[in-house]
C-alpha cells in the first residue's frame, strides 16, 4: 500500500513538473509582458533594462527551472502587474472560488439527484420527459450565455439580485473571507452558483437516472420487492444507495473541473476569484500569476485523482489484492 | 456522525450571534453619498509612478495632486503651486501653496517637491519623462522651488497634472523612496498604500478586485463634489458592466460598447455621455525597409513612393467608417491631433476620398493591378479597432490592393510592432493620445525620424522620416508663445500629412461613459475620471 502511494506521488510530481514546463513554453506566445508593464512612451532602452531585470532574456529552460525551483518552496514570485506576491494574491482569491465551487457542487447534487431519481422512477411521465429535454439545454448552453441571461432577468428586469461582485465579505481568521454570512454576499452568490452548477446538475441528473434504471433491474431489487417491502423503502433505501457510489465518484472528480471552469462564470459576474485573476493575467501577460494558477489547478486535479485512487483501493477488495500482489 | 440537539442549538446560536455582529456593521450609512464607478480594466497600483497609463494616472490623481492641474476646459490651473514664473527660458520658479497637509498629517513643503522630482525620475518610475533627466530641481525656501533646465521647454508643466507629489517623510518612513521597483523581493508599500494631498483618501485597495476612497475633509480647496465615498470595481465583461449600470448597481462606468448605447439611453435612469476623445486613430505604413516585409512585392517597398501612400489615403472612405463602424460617434480627422487641443486644426481638410484618383496613383507608381500586403491590427485596444481594419481591407480591395488582415490581442500586437519586436509591420492601425495635449508630443513620438538613443520617433513604427519636419518641431520648442508655436506646427503638419502623406489619419474616437441620471460628471476629452467634480442627487 505504501509503495503504491509513493509510486502515485512520484507520478503526480512528474505531472506537475510537466504542466509547469508546458505552461512556461506556452507563455512565449502570449505576448511581451514588458509592453503591459509600462506606458507606450517608455523608451526602448528602459524596456530592455526591465526585461533584463525580470530575467526574460534568459533561455526558457533557465526561466522555467528557476520558476519550478522557487515553486517547490511555495515562492511564486511577484506579479508583474500588481507588484504583489503571487501567493498572496492567489490566496486572497482562493476563498471566493472555493465557496463558489462548493456551493455550486452542493446545488448540483441537491437538484440533480432528486430530478434523476424522479426521471428514473417515472420515466414515462411528461414531467420526466421535460426534465430530459431541459437537461439537454443545460448541457449545451454555454456558461457565459446562461450567466448573461440570468443577469438580464434577475438584475436588470426584476432587480432582485446583484449582477456582479461578491457583496460584503466577512473575514474568518487571517486569510479566509466569506460571503456566506452577509445578506449581500448570499444574494451575490445565487446567480454565479446556479450558472456554474447548471452543467454539473444536468450531468448528475442524467447519471443518476441511468444508474437508477440499471439498479432497478437488478436481482436484489426484485427480491426486495418479493419480500414485500414498501416501494419507498425499495427505491430510496436499496436502489438509491447503490446508485450513489458512482455518482459520488463523478462529483468528486468534477470538483476539480468546477474550480477550473469557474473562469468563465467568474468573468461574467466579475466574481473576484482565481479564475478572474487568471483571465486578467492572460490579458496582461502576467506570467507569474498564470504559471502559479496553472500549477495550482494541476495540483488540485492530481490530489483529487490520488484521493479517488486510494478510495478505490480501500473500497474495492479486488484492487487491494492487486496492489498487495504488486508490492509484495 | 450526528450532532446532538444541544450542539446544533449551540451552533445555530453562534451563527446567529456572528450574523448579528456582522450585519449592523455593514448596513450602509443612511444619507452617505457613495459613487460606485466601474471600468473595463483594473487599477494596477495606487502608486501613480508605476505605469504611464491614463486610467491609472487619472484615478490616482484623486489622491496625489500635482503642482498644477487641468480644469474641465483642459486649461492648466494652479494646484499645489499657487503660481509660477519664467525667470528666463531655462529657469522656472514655482511658489507653493501654504498650509496644505498630506492625508496623514505631514506638512507639504518644498522638500516634498524636490523629493518627488527625484522619485519620479528614479528607479522603477515609468514617468521619467515628466521632468528632463538633466534638469535641476532646487529648493529656494520652504515654499519656493526652482527648476533649472539645460534646454528651453515651454511644455515643461504640460504633463505635471499627473506628476503627483509624495510626502518625503512618509516615503522615508515606509521605505517607499523608489517607485515600486520590479526586482523588489518584498511587496512595495506604496503599491497598496497612498498618502497625498488630494480630495480623496485611499481607504483600501484590493488589486484587481475593489478600491475604496473617502472624502478628505481637510482638503485645501473648496470641493465641487458632494461625495462621501468612492468605490471602484473593475468589470471586464461588457454585458455585465452594462447590466450593472442598467440595474442601478453602479453610477458611472466606462466604456459603453457602441452596440449597447441605444439600450443605455432607452433606460429612463441611465444615459450615455458621448464626446470626442483626443486620441487619434490612424494608419501607418512601413517606409524604411528596402523590401516590404509582409507583401508579395519583392525587391522594393511600394510605401516609399508617396503616390502609393496617397493612393491608400484616397481609397479609404473615412465617412463610411464613421457612419457604419463607429455609428457616427467618431470625428473624422485631417490631422493626428484633436481640434480641441490644436486651434489651427480647423484650417485642414482631409485629402478627399476618391477611388478613381487612387487607382490612377497606383498605376502611375507602377502597380496598376495593386499588390498584396499584410495589415496588423489590435482587436482589444481601441473602439471597434478590428472592424475599422476590416472596413479598410474592403475599401482597399476596391482599388485592387489585397490586404491580409492580422488582428491580434493588444499583448501580441504591441509586442510585434514596437521597438522590442523590431517594428515588425508593413501596414498597421494605431491610436495615439498626446499626453502633453500639444502637437509637439506627436512629432516627438510618432512622426519624428527614429533615433534609438533619444527615443525621438520611438513609436514611429513605419519610420516615416523628413528632417524638415523634425527641424520645425524642434524649433517650436524654442518658441515660448503659444500662437507662434501653433503656426510652426501648421507647417510641419502640412508637410508630414499632406505633402508627404507620412500617415493616414482616420478619426478621433468617441468617449462613451454610462452614467445614472442622478450622477453628474464632467467629461474631459482626455478621458480622465475626476471624482472631485462628481455630484449626486
Amino acid at each position: 500500500m505504501i509503495a503504491f502511494i509513493i509510486r502515485r506521488l512520484l507520478a503526480s510530481l512528474g505531472v506537475l513538473i510537466a504542466v509547469g514546463l508546458i505552461a512556461f513554453v506556452m507563455f512565449r506566445y502570449v505576448g511581451d509582458p514588458v509592453n503591459q508593464m509600462v506606458g507606450i512612451e517608455t523608451p526602448a532602452a528602459e524596456r530592455e533594462a526591465l526585461r533584463q531585470q525580470l530575467g526574460l532574456n534568459e533561455p526558457v529552460i533557465v526561466q522555467a527551472s528557476r520558476f519550478l525551483l522557487n515553486a517547490a518552496r511555495f515562492d511564486f514570485g511577484i506579479s508583474y502587474q500588481f507588484r504583489q506576491p503571487v501567493s498572496v494574491m492567489i490566496g486572497a482569491r482562493l476563498p471566493a472560488t472555493l465557496e463558489l465551487a462548493i456551493v455550486a457542487s452542493i446545488l448540483s447534487l441537491l437538484a440533480g439527484v432528486p430530478l434523476g431519481v424522479y426521471s428514473a422512477l417515472r420515466r414515462d411521465s411528461a414531467l420526466a420527459k421535460l426534465f430530459q429535454a431541459l437537461s439537454l439545454v443545460g448541457i449545451s448552453l454555454p456558461t457565459f450565455l446562461t450567466g448573461i441571461l440570468l443577469i438580464y432577468l434577475f438584475s436588470v428586469t426584476l432587480g432582485w439580485l446583484p449582477s456582479f461582485g461578491r457583496g460584503a465579505v466577512v473575514p474568518i481568521g487571517s486569510w479566509w473571507t466569506t460571503g456566506l454570512l452577509t445578506m449581500s454576499g448570499l444574494k451575490s452568490l445565487i446567480m454565479p452558483a446556479i450558472t456554474l452548477a447548471l452543467f454539473q446538475m444536468t450531468l448528475i441528473m442524467r447519471l443518476v437516472r441511468a444508474e437508477m434504471l440499471e439498479v432497478l433491474r437488478a436481482d436484489y431489487i426484485r427480491f426486495a420487492r418479493a419480500r414485500g417491502l414498501s416501494e419507498r423503502a425499495v427505491h430510496f433505501h436499496h436502489a438509491l444507495k447503490n446508485t450513489l457510489v458512482p455518482v459520488m465518484t463523478v462529483v468528486g472528480l468534477q470538483l476539480g473541473s468546477i474550480v477550473a471552469f469557474s473562469i468563465i462564470t467568474e468573468t461574467v459576474f466579475a466574481w473576484p476569484g482565481m479564475g478572474q485573476l487568471f483571465l486578467q493575467s492572460i490579458q496582461n501577460v502576467d506570467i507569474p500569476i498564470m504559471a502559479a494558477y496553472l500549477l495550482f489547478i494541476a495540483f488540485l486535479f492530481v490530489i483529487i485523482n490520488l484521493v479517488v485512487d486510494l478510495l478505490y483501493v480501500i473500497v474495492d477488495p479486488r484492487l487491494r489484492a492487486a496492489v498487495h500482489g504488486a508490492s509484495g | 456522525m450526528r450532532l446532538s440537539l444541544k450542539a446544533k442549538r449551540l451552533a445555530l446560536a453562534a451563527l446567529g450571534a456572528a450574523a448579528a455582529i456582522v450585519w449592523p456593521a455593514l448596513a450602509p450609512d443612511a444619507g452617505a453619498k457613495t459613487l460606485r464607478f466601474a471600468f473595463q480594466g483594473e487599477l494596477k497600483s495606487v502608486d501613480p509612478y508605476q505605469i504611464n497609463e491614463s486610467f491609472s494616472l487619472s484615478v490616482n490623481e484623486s489622491v496625489y495632486e500635482g503642482l498644477v492641474r487641468r480644469g474641465p476646459d483642459m486649461k492648466i490651473q494652479p494646484c499645489l503651486a499657487e503660481s509660477w514664473e519664467l525667470l528666463d527660458p531655462l529657469h522656472w520658479r514655482f511658489h507653493l501653496r501654504k498650509g496644505v497637509k498630506f492625508h496623514e498629517g505631514q506638512d507639504f513643503t518644498a522638500d516634498d517637491v524636490v523629493f518627488s522630482a527625484a522619485r519620479v525620475r528614479g528607479a522603477g518610475s515609468d514617468l521619467k519623462g515628466r521632468i528632463p533627466a538633466d534638469a535641476d530641481v532646487v529648493k529656494v525656501d520652504d515654499y519656493t522651488v526652482d527648476v533649472i533646465l539645460k534646454a528651453p521647454n515651454p511644455l515643461l508643466i504640460n504633463e505635471w497634472e499627473s506628476w503627483g507629489i509624495f510626502s518625503k517623510k512618509w516615503s522615508e518612513e515606509h521605505g517607499a523612496m523608489d517607485a515600486t521597483a520590479m526586482n523588489a523581493t518584498t511587496p512595495p508599500y506604496a503599491a497598496l498604500h497612498a498618502n497625498g494631498t488630494g480630495p480623496f483618501i485611499l481607504v483600501s485597495h484590493e488589486p484587481g478586485v475593489k478600491t475604496v476612497w473617502k472624502t478628505n475633509p481637510n482638503w485645501w480647496d473648496k470641493p465641487r463634489h458632494n461625495l462621501d465615498e468612492v468605490v471602484f470595481t473593475p468589470i471586464a465583461n461588457n454585458a455585465t458592466r452594462v447590466a450593472a449600470l442598467l440595474s442601478g448597481e453602479i453610477d458611472w462606468m466606462d466604456p459603453v460598447p457602441l452596440n449597447d448605447q441605444a439600450r443605455v439611453n432607452a433606460n429612463p435612469d441611465t444615459q450615455v455621455l458621448a464626446g470626442p476623445e483626443i486620441r487619434t486613430i490612424f494608419l501607418g505604413m512601413d517606409q524604411f525597409r528596402d523590401e516590404l516585409g509582409h507583401s508579395n512585392v519583392k525587391g522594393k517597398n511600394p510605401f516609399k513612393d508617396v503616390r502609393v501612400r496617397k493612393a491608400f489615403y484616397q481609397a479609404i472612405d473615412e465617412d463610411a467608417i464613421n457612419q457604419k463602424v463607429m455609428r457616427g460617434q467618431a470625428a473624422p480627422s485631417a490631422l493626428m491631433i484633436a481640434p480641441s487641443i490644436y486651434a489651427e486644426a480647423k484650417d485642414f481638410k482631409r485629402i478627399p476620398f476618391d477611388p478613381q484618383a487612387s487607382k490612377k496613383l497606383l498605376a502611375d507608381a507602377g502597380y496598376p493591378d495593386g499588390f498584396e500586403v499584410q495589415m496588423d491590427c489590435p482587436n482589444d485596444r481601441y473602439v471597434n479597432d478590428e472592424q475599422i481594419c476590416q472596413a479598410v481591407v474592403g475599401m482597399l480591395a476596391r482599388v485592387g490592393v489585397k490586404v491580409n488582415l492580422n488582428a491580434e490581442p493588444k499583448s501580441k500586437f504591441f509586442a510585434a510592432i514596437t521597438a522590442a519586436g523590431g517594428y515588425d509591420s508593413s501596414f498597421y492601425l494605431l491610436g495615439w493620445t498626446p499626453t502633453t495635449l500639444e502637437s509637439f508630443n506627436v512629432f516627438q513620438y510618432i512622426i519624428g525620424c527614429r533615433d534609438q538613443k533619444t527615443n525621438w520617433g520611438g513609436n514611429n513604427v513605419g519610420d516615416y522620416c523628413n528632417p524638415k519636419v523634425d527641424a520645425l518641431a524642434k524649433s517650436a520648442l524654442q518658441e515660448m508663445d503659444e500662437k507662434k508655436r501653433d503656426d510652426i506646427y501648421k507647417q510641419a503638419w502640412q508637410i508630414s500629412l499632406f505633402d508627404d502623406v507620412g500617415y493616414i489619419p482616420l478619426h478621433q474616437q468617441a468617449l462613451a461613459w454610462g452614467v445614472s441620471r442622478k450622477t453628474h460628471v464632467i467629461q474631459r476629452p482626455d478621458n480622465y475620471y475626476i471624482f472631485a467634480w462628481v455630484t449626486m442627487d
